[in-house]
């Protein structure tokens, strides 16, 4: 089993996937990036650097599972569930300020969290006032997510999460369960849209009050969240919100000057004017 | 005579029963302490946790943040429900994936991770604990040309932790709490010349 990857092999491999492929990954950190080279490798019984490389610049589909297994799609609905309850308590009573209100979930994996925030927004009131984009940059993920499919083993976990996150209604009244998994109930899925969106490389395309976008910086490099804090910058209202994920931070990204705190622990930003 | 090595890290895994000894060894803890200093506990996640300010006694100890650079003298502790990396340029990485060995954060990742980017110059050390996390994280260590130490198993109240790691690696060094708190008391002087 291949242990490390080389700088110079790594660089190779982020070129042959940008050129033959599109998916740019010069930007991502690299910590995580090559352990899950490592995890594919492992996973396909691929023995060489040079293998893989091969496989790249000869099979298609071998791209096509690659990509689907070096994203993490890992997620959770109530994912920190003081986020949710910071969400309630404080942007949600001023959303429902706004007539219509939208909402941008980058980054969505298997929609856990775009559930989540449904539910809140069904608590609120404010569901038919509301637009939520989901968006992810794989085409899988989306699939799932519409689907609103969840594994029934981690539903207790969830159900846990919302209690915490503040919630006071019946938690299996929001989806149906099956032998081993359970389906949203289709009326939180009513003004939800998916589709693929690549924060590498796609634009801004409409303009939001919310932002959420938990644990999806922490793959990239400061180069790339540069970039991405201005993508979403220049796509929230002004006054706009910002959520990140709780270790995710600002700090390093010359576009902090523009964003307010407005919740620090729970990682709730805002943009200023 | 050999030199003892100049580590740059120093990492501590554990699990179940860890804690006091962990307790202890931070109790000892010269300060300022010359090199950072890196935690991975399993933890329960989605629960408000205060481990990091419970073991701020003596010195604070903190969760890093997402490209958070390290600092000597700094004692970090891995978040819950993340793993925790590190980058060649000495900055934290978190990472959210999936589960290994039943635990995020994982303490074979981080002390891979230490073992990549500082090569030789990493000492880990493995406590008390259930599962066999930890064990492939040390090997790692001791494959770059680090060291790697496990809490004697006779004397932890779980020895399953410490003892995978022996199995798996015959260059793992075991040791009391007394000759541990020895080792990271000669780092401190090591350095300072």
């Amino acid at each position: 089993m291949v242990e490390g990857i080389s700088h110079s092999d790594f660089t190779d491999l982020v070129k042959i996937i940008q050129q033959r492929y599109g998916y740019d990954f010069t930007n991502y950190a690299p910590a995580s990036l090559k352990r899950r080279f490592i995890r594919f490798m492992a996973y396909k019984h691929i023995n060489s650097i040079f293998e893989l490389k091969h496989r790249l610049l000869n099979e298609t589909h071998f791209f096509q599972e690659m990509v689907q297994y070096i994203t993490v799609n890992v997620t959770e609905m109530f994912r920190d569930p003081s986020f949710y309850k910071a969400l309630r308590e404080q942007v949600l009573p001023r959303l429902a300020s706004y007539p219509n209100i939208k909402i941008w979930h980058a980054g969505c994996a298997s929609g856990e969290e775009v559930y989540s925030m449904a539910i809140l927004l069904e608590e609120a009131g404010l569901m038919d006032r509301c637009r939520i984009y989901a968006t992810d940059m794989n085409a899988a993920n989306l699939k799932k997510a519409e689907e609103g499919r969840v594994t029934l083993k981690e539903m207790k976990d969830y159900t846990y999460n919302y209690i915490q996150s503040g919630g006071i209604h019946d938690f299996s009244g929001y989806y149906t369960a099956y032998a081993d998994h359970v389906i949203i109930q289709p009326a939180l899925k009513r003004n939800i849209i998916f589709f693929q969106h690549n924060l590498v490389t796609d634009q801004v395309f409409n303009e939001f009050q919310l932002i959420c976008c938990r644990n999806v910086f922490i793959y990239f490099n400061k180069t790339l969240q540069e970039r991405v804090v201005k993508l979403f910058y220049e796509s929230l209202t002004s006054l706009g919100y910002l959520a990140l994920g709780l270790k995710e931070s600002l700090l390093y990204n010359e576009e902090r000057v523009k964003f307010e705190p407005v919740n620090a622990a729970n990682k709730i930003f805002r943009r200023k004017t | 005579m050999t030199l003892p090595p100049k580590y740059r890290i120093l990492l501590i895994g554990g699990s179940a029963g860890s804690m006091a000894v962990l307790v202890t060894l931070l109790n000892h803890f010269p300060s300022p302490f010359p090199i950072p200093v890196v935690i991975i506990m399993h933890r329960l996640k989605n629960v408000v946790s205060e481990l990091d300010k419970l073991l701020s006694v003596q010195q604070e100890i903190r969760e890093p943040e997402d490209k958070e650079q390290l600092l000597p003298g700094k004692i970090y502790l891995a978040p819950q429900n993340y793993h925790l990396l590190i980058e060649e340029d000495a900055t934290f990485s978190l990472d959210y994936s999936e589960l290994v060995n039943f635990s995020r954060p994982a303490i074979d990742l981080s002390f891979a991770s230490a073992a990549t980017v500082f090569g030789a110059h990493v000492l880990g050390i493995l406590l008390s604990g259930a599962n066999s996390d930890g064990a492939e994280g040390l090997s790692r260590i001791i494959a770059a040309g680090g060291t790697g130490i496990v809490q004697e198993p006779a004397t932890a109240e779980f020895d399953v932790m410490p003892q995978a790691a022996i199995d798996a690696n015959p260059g793992v060094q075991a040791m009391s709490v007394e000759e541990i708190i020895h080792v990271i008391n000669n780092i401190s002087t090591e350095n300072k010349s």
